[in-house]
Parts: C-alpha cells; structure tokens; sequence
C-alpha cells in the first residue's frame, strides 16, 4: 500500500518537473511564436504595434516564468489554459484527440500483442525450422524500419494502388460528425494501426520465442511429457499460461514506443491524434498544447509501467522489477 | 570461430560503408542539389538508379548524400550520449546514495516521456536544424546505456578481487585502470554501436516531422516527407528506395553491434 502511495507521489514530482522541462525548453527557443503562427508572408506585412498586440493576446510577451507561474496557477484550478495554434481550451484540444489515439493505439496494442505471441510461441516450439527462421528475420527487419516510411509504403500500397482503404484521418472528408458510422471510423483505423502493429510485433515476438523455447526445455514439460503427454499437449497445457502473462507485461511496459511510433503515423495518415497536435504545437511554439501533450504522453507511459510492475508482482512474486535495460 | 568471423566482416564492411557513404555524401552534396528541369519525374532507369524527382534531382545522389548526413549526426549523437552515459553509470554507481538516487530519477525523467515528444522540445528549442537534432538524439539515449554501465560498475566494485586489490594497497586510480575500464569497456562498445542505428532512425524521424534539418538540405526524412506529396500521383520510387537505404545501414549496424555484443558477452553467445 505504502509502495503504491510513494510511486504516486514519485509521479506527481516526475509530471511537475516535465512540465518544468517543456517551459524551459520552449523559453530558450530563438524562434518567434507570432512570426512561426501568421506565417513568413503575413508577418513582414504586419505593423510593430500589430505583433506586439498578437503577442500580448497569446501572452507570448510575457518572460517564461512569468508564463509558467500563469500556467500553473491556473493548472491546479482544472484550466489547461488556451492552445494558441487551435484558438481552443487545451484540455478540449486534448480530450478529443486522446481519444482518436486512444483507439489507434488499442488497435494497435491488441494487434500486436496476439500476433506478437503467436507467431514468437510457432517459432519457439519449431526452433530451428524455417518458420522459426522466418519470423526471426521478420523481426531483425522490422526493428530497423523506419515507422513512417513502412507507413508511407502502406498507403501507397493499400490507398493509392489497390484503393482499399481511405488515404488518411479519422473520419471521411466533408461528412458531419453525426453522419460517421462506426464502419467509417474503423476503415480509417486500420491502416495507421496495421502499420504500428507490424512494427510492434518484432519485439514482443522475439521475447515470446526465448521465454517458449526455456519453457520447453524446463524439467515441468520434460516431466509431463515423461508422464505421457505429446509435446504440444504439454505445451498447452503447462506452456501457455506462462508465456502469455509476462508477453503481456511486455506489452504494457513498450506503450512509450507505441505512442512514439504513433506520433510518427499519425503524421502520415493525416490522422487527427495527440501526436499530430505535438507536431503542429511544437511548429508553432504552442507551450500550454505541447505542457498538454508531454503530461498526457507521461500518463501513458507510467501507467503502463505502472500495470506492467504490477502484474510482475502479481505473475511472479520471486521477480521484483525486470532486468535487460538495452 | 565462424561466429566470431562473421562478426568481423559485418563490422569492417559497416565501418567501410559508413566511411564512403560519408565521404560520398561530402562530394555529391552539390551534385545532389542540382537540379534538372528536363528530366523530371522519371521512373528509375540505368541513367537515375533511382529515379528523379519534380526538380529532375537524381534520387540516387540525394540519398547518399541524405545518408552522409544522418551518419554524421548518428555519430554525434551517439558518441556523445555514450559518453553522458559513461560518465552518468560511473558517477552513479560510486558516488554514493544521494548522487545514485539523483541520476536515477533524471533517468526515469527522461524515460517517462516518449523520445519523439522530447526530441520535438528539444529541437523547438535550439531553433531546429542541424544541432537541434544532433543535440536531441544526443541527450536522450543515454539512459538505458547509463543502466548498463552503472549496473556494470556496480557488480565489478562488489567483487571480491576489487576487495583484495584494495587490501594490498593499491590506487584508486590503479584499480579503476586495471580492474574497472577492461570489465566495463565491452559493454560500452557493444552499447555505443548499438545506439548508432537508433540515433538514425530518430535523426530521420524528427527531420520527417519538420523538426530537423532545413528543407534545403539532402536528409533521408526531408526526401521522404516531400514523397508524400508524389505519393497520390503513384511516384513510388520517391519513397521506396531512400527508406530501403535507410533501413539497409541501419540493419548493418544493428547486426554489427548484435555481433560484437555475441563475442564479449559469452552468456548470450549461446543464442
């Protein structure tokens, strides 16, 4: 109990110290928020008293610790204070678009996570075997490629050549809110999540396929098997329940890479999430959407880390904390 | 012995590739950028291996010359994180509680918020560009390499032979030169060629997402972000084959540093 009550407060400093790192980081910058947010044309036409009134009405005048203190006054009121780049309440901004991501990243998560440990449990048991051998160049392959560019060849392929699936965001082009069937919305999550889940197989695959290949050589198979079971029946039988638990911690501990590489996707598929909004707030030097961002990006990731811990503890009582850091 | 061949050829040939490319990368810049308004958008032929994009540049030359820069930045980056890292695990690992718990905590800062969101931060913040990118990869992979060091350095001055060099008298600095640096060193080398493909994939990455290099200058991201406009238009060349240089030098440092990881550390040459 008291382990829980320390981790929560350890993550509390852990968020006030991000949303320390995102102000300083955003203060140093020799970039103009006003100039970066009318665009080159529209600045050099603009008078001195009009910037200097742009910059006063986004606040960007102010020093950044007069900003931050503003912020974070007003942050423990309940107010996210206002993104400049979508002249809307951040907390809006961010609630729409954590669900977009939320559902990217769900599909994503799944995807990866079954494929992941079905094809790392046929490579373990077939060690040796082309199937094994295919799955671990899969793997090696996958984990040097480039997210997006694996995303721009999805919708060159899946989009533009064979017309199956829409060419980007959440939901079709012109259509009112009220309109989007769930089939739409599906259609244009596919893509984007297919690619993360490719992406994501490799190492929870490769994890699968040593942890598979230590059970079946452990005394518990060799016993039952001496008791009369085939291999596989072992397997079934004593195996999975073993390997899919500590897969699924596995899972929950790469939701950073996960949210990383959906940055990048949504980048291509146009698709309206947290790590597109990131994208446009750090063009346009948008300090309270991209404090936003990094707080709910950090919630991710403990959280997962959080379960993660937990279900170790749960699994396995002999394991405190998980070793390969590389 | 064929393990340890194997290796040796990955490696020379990743360390010759990376110093062409590089040097190819310093002399075909110019070229690269040269455009050639009659011979735009061209299908690969044997005149452009790769193709040419809506200004008639040859693919082939801006990818090298992309790829010259990526390494350089992934040699930055990663030298300099290693380095953050050598000095991070040290420092953590025999400075006592207070500067343990500190780096610790910085650690898990940095490792508590995606990469792509930190290195947006970090290049808005050095005004993007070449530094904002070299300096973004640079200071945030350390972390896991700072792990593996500290963890290192922390088992070699429990060991029992530490103790003993101790009782007979001898220097910290003799201890550290002759007991420390040969236990710690493989680990490090295996780490620092292993964050070399990293620091490329995120150099890419970030310069994709218009964080990084000007639009001006050859990158393997910049290429592959003004592909997207083409893509509709089924200009595939413009996207396929610079990703497929990419992820060629990236797989080759990851199978070096795979490698090299297999001869130092007997534990896992048992794959």
């Amino acid at each position: 109990m008291s382990a829980i009550l320390r981790n929560l407060i350890k993550f509390v400093v852990l968020l006030w110290a991000v949303s320390v790192v995102v102000f300083l980081l955003v203060g140093m910058s020799p970039i103009d928020p006003v100039q970066a947010n009318v665009g080159q044309a529209a600045y050099i036409n603009m008078s001195a008293e009009k910037r200097a009134q742009l910059a006063s009405y986004w606040g960007t005048d102010l020093s950044i610790f007069e900003r931050y203190v503003n912020w974070f006054a007003a942050l423990i009121q309940g107010d996210w204070g206002m993104s400049l780049r979508y002249n809307a309440p951040v907390a809006q901004v961010l609630a729409t678009r954590s669900l977009n991501t939320l559902a990217l990243m769900l599909v994503a998560w799944l995807l990866s996570g079954v494929i992941g440990v079905v094809l790392g449990v046929v490579a373990g048991l077939k060690r040796g075997s082309w199937a094994d051998k295919a799955v671990r160049g899969y793997c090696f392959v996958l984990a040097s490629t480039p997210t997006f560019w694996l995303g721009l060849l999805m919708l060159m392929v899946f989009s533009v050549w064979l017309g199956w699936a829409p060419l980007g965001f959440s939901v079709p082009i012109g259509k009112s809110a009220a309109d989007v069937t769930l089939l739409d919305a599906i259609s244009h999550v596919i893509l984007p999540a297919l690619t993360l889940s490719i992406v994501g197989v490799a190492n929870i695959a490769l994890h699968t396929r040593e942890k598979t290949i230590d059970i079946m050589e452990s005394d518990y198979i060799r016993f039952a098997q001496a008791r009369g079971m085939s291999r596989m029946q072992a397997a079934r039988a004593h195996g999975l329940r073993n390997l899919v638990l500590p897969a699924i911690t596995l899972q929950f501990a790469s939701l950073s890479e996960i949210f990383g590489g959906s940055v990048l996707v949504e980048q291509v598929f146009s698709y309206p999430g947290l790590g597109q909004a990131a994208v446009t707030a750090g063009i346009g030097g948008d300090v309270a959407l991209l404090a936003g961002v990094a707080l709910v990006s950090a919630v991710f990731v403990f959280g997962g880390n959080l379960i993660a811990n937990v279900l170790y503890r749960v699994i396995d009582p002999r394991i405190k904390r998980g070793g390969d850091a590389l | 012995m064929a393990n340890r061949k194997k290796t040796l050829v990955v490696c020379v040939s990743a360390a010759v590739l990376l110093v062409l490319v590089t040097l190819a990368g310093l002399f075909l810049t110019p070229m690269a950028m040269e455009s050639n308004l009659a011979a735009k958008n061209q299908v690969p032929s044997l005149m452009h291996l790769f193709g040419t994009d809506n200004l008639g540049r040859d693919m082939l030359l801006r990818t090298l010359a992309g790829l010259s820069t990526s390494i350089g930045i992934g040699i930055v980056a990663a030298g300099v994180s290693s380095l953050i890292a050598l000095i991070l695990g040290t420092a953590a690992a025999l400075g006592g509680k207070k500067v343990d718990a500190c780096i610790t905590w910085m650690i898990d800062l940095v490792m508590g918020v995606p990469h792509i969101v930190l290195l947006i931060l970090i290049s808005y913040a050095l005004g993007k560009g070449f530094w904002g990118v070299a300096v973004g990869v640079a200071v945030t992979h350390w972390p896991s390499l700072t792990r593996v060091v500290r963890a290192e350095v922390l088992q070699v001055k429990n060991s029992s032979y530490v103790a003993v060099a101790r009782k007979m008298g001898r220097s910290p600095f003799y201890i550290a030169v002759h007991h420390m640096i040969p236990a710690v060193l493989p680990q490090f080398v295996v780490g620092l060629i292993l964050l070399f493909p990293h620091a490329i994939l995120h150099e890419a990455a970030v310069t994709f997402l218009g964080f990084g290099l000007p639009p001006e200058q050859p990158a393997i991201g910049i290429i592959l972000s003004e592909s997207m406009n083409y893509l509709s238009l089924g200009m595939w060349w413009l996207a396929v084959f610079p990703g497929l240089a990419l992820l060629g030098v990236v797989m080759l440092f990851d199978l070096a540093g795979q490698g090299v990881r297999k001869l130092v550390d007997p534990a896992r040459a048992q794959e």
